[in-house]
């Protein structure tokens, strides 16, 4: 079934009979090429990229609950390629190219939206480093353009200028930045796969790693046993738990990453915008909501539910940055899984079980990076050759020192990304 | 969510600085050699469950915890003063 404005059109005249199911509900096979843990956004695109860039049809992406129920279905859906450091700045350059392309590609609408970002700054120091980061943007070949506080007036006249305590100087704005509609990024991955032939298998919770003679063999599941010649994990939040079915211990720690969403009122927010003087950023879905969050809770969790201090956090610094939004209501609130790496930095790497192929650590960024990583991981798992623009993200950076990839050089350990 | 500090009582959570899992309080000899420095520093067990991490009562008395808590359900099980946990431990 492709998907066109012909086929609308035609649906709409004849009773919206003609629509079928996005993708199959296979059984699992007894055996594939390549299993791939975990059918979030990267896991599921990982699988489509295997099958179109490569010709790896027999894939079987297994997931715990559905399609779309993770991380990749609640996020706050910013598209970004506005990093700074050699490594991460060229992996999202490419990912974003994956995204200005994902519609035709995946003739699925994932309703990219490029309404730009603009990154606020808030004292002379702030704006050096955004000029800084703004040049490494461009000699990348991406978008920046810095702008005074003047400029950031006549774009978004509403914020707080005249805030004594956090006045706005100006703001670094990517004008290619922008948000996507997470859920359908899910189902166009899954669907673009399914067409070329991969099983997604949902409720199917892999409880084990077979491995002998430190070769991987299979997995065992809630659906039963699975061979396959190659594992590729990609379990975000709880990559901790199924790299330790292999045996493993990885430099991440697991937290919690809330988010919210206001009841929908007409448009107001044209961009996305980031207060640089606390952790707060928003923009406004199709639907009206205004969609904002903050910075994790800080501390470890796996209860998809954060606490309240950061909450409050996030409503004052979104009520000082923009007094409008005060009477917007607050329609739900909800918190993520965050696999957060000590650099803050992701890991594409094999492991050291020949098969065993390793995909985490996109702290609380993983939704930009979904067709990049994927991209870059299936290149991993068809070559054995890591993926030019991912190729620093080893995991072995944290043993050597070497090739630390420190966004916000605050140091590499836990606590402090 | 809130500590039970063992010098102030029960405490709210903001009062506190969360560090991280209290195997921090396992430093390894200084020649142990880059793999057992990097499972100290970098690698977690990250259990979903009960686990021990660290807190500094920074609001409060000023005492390292080592607090007894579920990461899945965010209840608080107990807690302890480091030096205590540290003295145990030799």
């Amino acid at each position: 079934m492709r998907f066109s404005a012909l086929r609308i059109l035609k649906e709409g005249l004849t009773g919206n009979k003609g629509w079928s199911a996005h993708w199959r509900d296979p059984d699992p096979k007894d055996e594939y090429d390549v299993v791939i843990v975990g059918g979030g956004g990267h896991g599921l695109s990982t699988a489509f990229y295997l099958a179109k860039e490569h010709g790896i049809t027999n894939v079987a992406v297994l997931e715990r609950g559905y399609i779309g129920g993770g991380n990749v279905g609640r996020n706050t859906t910013i598209v970004r390629a506005n990093y700074g450091l050699p490594g991460n700045s060229e992996f999202y350059s490419h990912s974003l190219k994956l995204w200005e392309q994902l519609e035709d590609e995946l003739n699925y609408n994932v309703m990219h939206s490029q309404r730009g970002i603009i990154n606020l700054f808030h004292s002379d120091g702030q704006r050096d480093a955004f000029a800084r980061r703004g040049n490494a943007m461009v000699n990348q070949g991406d978008d920046a353009i810095l702008m005074n506080r003047d400029q950031v007036r006549d774009m978004i006249p509403y914020l707080n200028f005249d805030s004594l305590r956090f006045p706005i100087y100006g703001g670094l704005y990517h004008p290619r930045g922008g948000t996507a509609r997470h859920d359908a990024v899910a189902w166009g991955f899954a669907r673009g796969a399914d067409q070329r032939g991969v099983d997604l298998i949902q409720n199917c919770e892999v409880t084990g790693i077979n491995i002998e003679n430190g070769k991987v063999r299979g997995v065992e599941t809630s659906r039963g046993t699975i061979r396959a010649k190659k594992i590729a994990l990609a379990t975000a939040g709880r990559s901790s738990q199924t790299a330790a079915m292999a045996g493993m211990r990885l430099p991440i720690e697991s937290h919690v990453l809330q988010a919210f969403v206001t009841e929908g009122i007409k448009p107001v927010i044209d961009h996305v915008i980031s207060f640089g003087m606390g952790h707060f950023y928003i923009s406004q879905s199709d639907k009206g909501g205004l969609v904002f969050g903050g910075d994790i809770d800080f501390y470890a969790s796996y209860a998809s539910r954060g606490n309240l201090p950061m909450m409050e956090h996030v409503m004052e610094a979104g009520m000082s940055l923009m007094p409008m939004i005060g009477k917007a209501k607050v329609l739900r609130s909800w918190g993520g899984i965050m696999d957060m790496s000590p650099d803050g930095s992701p890991i594409i790497d094999k492991t050291d079980i020949d098969g065993l192929y390793l995909n985490c650590g996109w702290c609380y960024g993983g939704f930009k990076a979904v067709p990049g990583s994927g991209f870059s991981y299936a290149h991993l798992i068809a070559t054995d050759r890591h993926h030019e623009p991912a190729a620093r993200f080893r995991l072995d950076r944290f043993q050597t020192g070497y090739g630390l990839m420190d966004e916000e050089a605050t140091g590499s350990q836990h606590n402090l990304h | 969510m809130r500590i039970p500090c063992p010098i102030c009582g029960e405490r709210d959570r903001r009062e506190f600085y969360y560090q991280g899992d209290a195997l921090a309080l396992n430093r390894p000899d200084p020649d142990a050699g880059d793999v057992v420095w990097n499972d100290y520093i970098h690698n977690r067990d990250n259990s979903a469950g009960v686990t021990r991490d660290l807190w500094h009562h920074e609001a409060g008395c000023s005492n390292w915890l080592v607090v007894t808590r579920n990461t899945v359900t965010h209840e608080v099980l107990g807690a302890e003063l480091a030096s205590m946990v540290k003295g145990e431990q030799g």
